[in-house]
């Protein structure tokens, strides 16, 4: 069952590779990257019980967060251009 | 390895393969960032399946997180979205890499197995390690003992490298911070940032 699950996720790994590579606007690529870090956490959690080693899932988890705060970054980057920090000139600014 | 992993393994390279031909065939930067920070993590992906975990994180974290925001950072500063067309191929250097490439492969063919016991790698000191090292340096962790005991020299060198990094990048933030406030003079500015802290 873990070995079906595992070739399903690979297969979603293929597709979303196909968009981001395809585009074609920067929303396809950014979804696309950000479903592939879904899909590679997945892969991850699913290959701890196939080699079984479950506590795969802990590392699985923390993929997760950082799997979020990078896709936040990134539209957050495009939004502003920058990461929304305050400026240097700013009286509060300047961290 | 059962023939699901080995399967698992070839699939995840043969899929790195295409995100680098994909890469490098792309004109679009955003679409470069994008796929390299899918090839990241791919990497990482790998690395766990290899159950080099602290690997897979660094790569996750560095090579999909930060490096992915520098590349975003980059190409909002110098405003470079399309690359240009690509020059037609050059056969010497292509010759050359393929060559030095085959002969790295080469090279690989007699060495021991991934996780061969009888691997030097796994002959040489580490039966010492697991026999001897709770003894010889009364630690109950055996990685401990390794890092911390065995190999205390190293570990103080990469301390070092890590502290000479931190205290660089210091360095040139503070720098590029007293610059960006016109008007202020030095004194002024450490003084303002005394009383915030």
């Amino acid at each position: 069952m873990f070995i079906a699950a595992a070739a399903a996720i690979l297969v979603t790994m293929v597709m979303a590779i196909i968009r981001a590579t395809k585009g074609p606007t920067f929303y396809d690529r950014v979804v696309a990257v950000n479903m592939f870090g879904t899909k590679s956490l997945l892969l991850i959690a699913v290959l701890g019980f196939l080699i079984e080693r479950p506590e795969f899932l802990d590392i699985a988890l923390v993929y997760a967060l950082i799997n979020f705060v990078g896709v936040i970054a990134v539209m957050k980057f495009f939004r502003y251009s920058h990461l929304g920090t305050p400026h240097a000139g700013d009286d509060l600014g300047d961290l | 390895m059962n023939p699901a992993d080995i399967f698992i393994d070839i699939f995840l390279l043969l899929l790195m393969a295409a995100v680098a031909i994909a890469i490098v065939r792309s004109h679009l930067m955003f679409a470069v960032v994008m796929l390299s920070g899918i090839f990241s993590l791919l990497a990482a992906v790998l690395y766990v399946h290899l159950t080099a975990v602290d690997v897979a994180f660094t790569e996750a974290a560095v090579g999909a997180g930060v490096s992915t925001l520098l590349f975003l950072a980059t190409l909002a500063l110098t405003h470079v979205n399309v690359e240009e067309k690509h020059k037609p191929v050059r056969v010497v250097p292509l010759v050359i890499v393929t060559a030095t490439g085959a002969m790295l492969i080469w090279g690989t063919l007699d060495m021991p197995h991934y996780g061969d016991p009888e691997a030097p790698a796994n002959k040489h000191v580490a039966p010492r390690y697991i026999q001897e090292s709770p003894k010889e340096t009364g630690l109950p962790n055996m990685v401990t003992s390794v890092l911390a005991s065995y190999r205390g020299y190293d570990t103080l060198g990469e301390v070092v490298v890590i502290f000479t990094a931190g205290a660089g990048v210091l360095v040139i933030l503070g720098r590029s911070r007293r610059r960006r406030r016109p008007g202020v003079n030095d004194e002024d500015g450490d003084n303002l940032e005394e009383e915030r802290a």
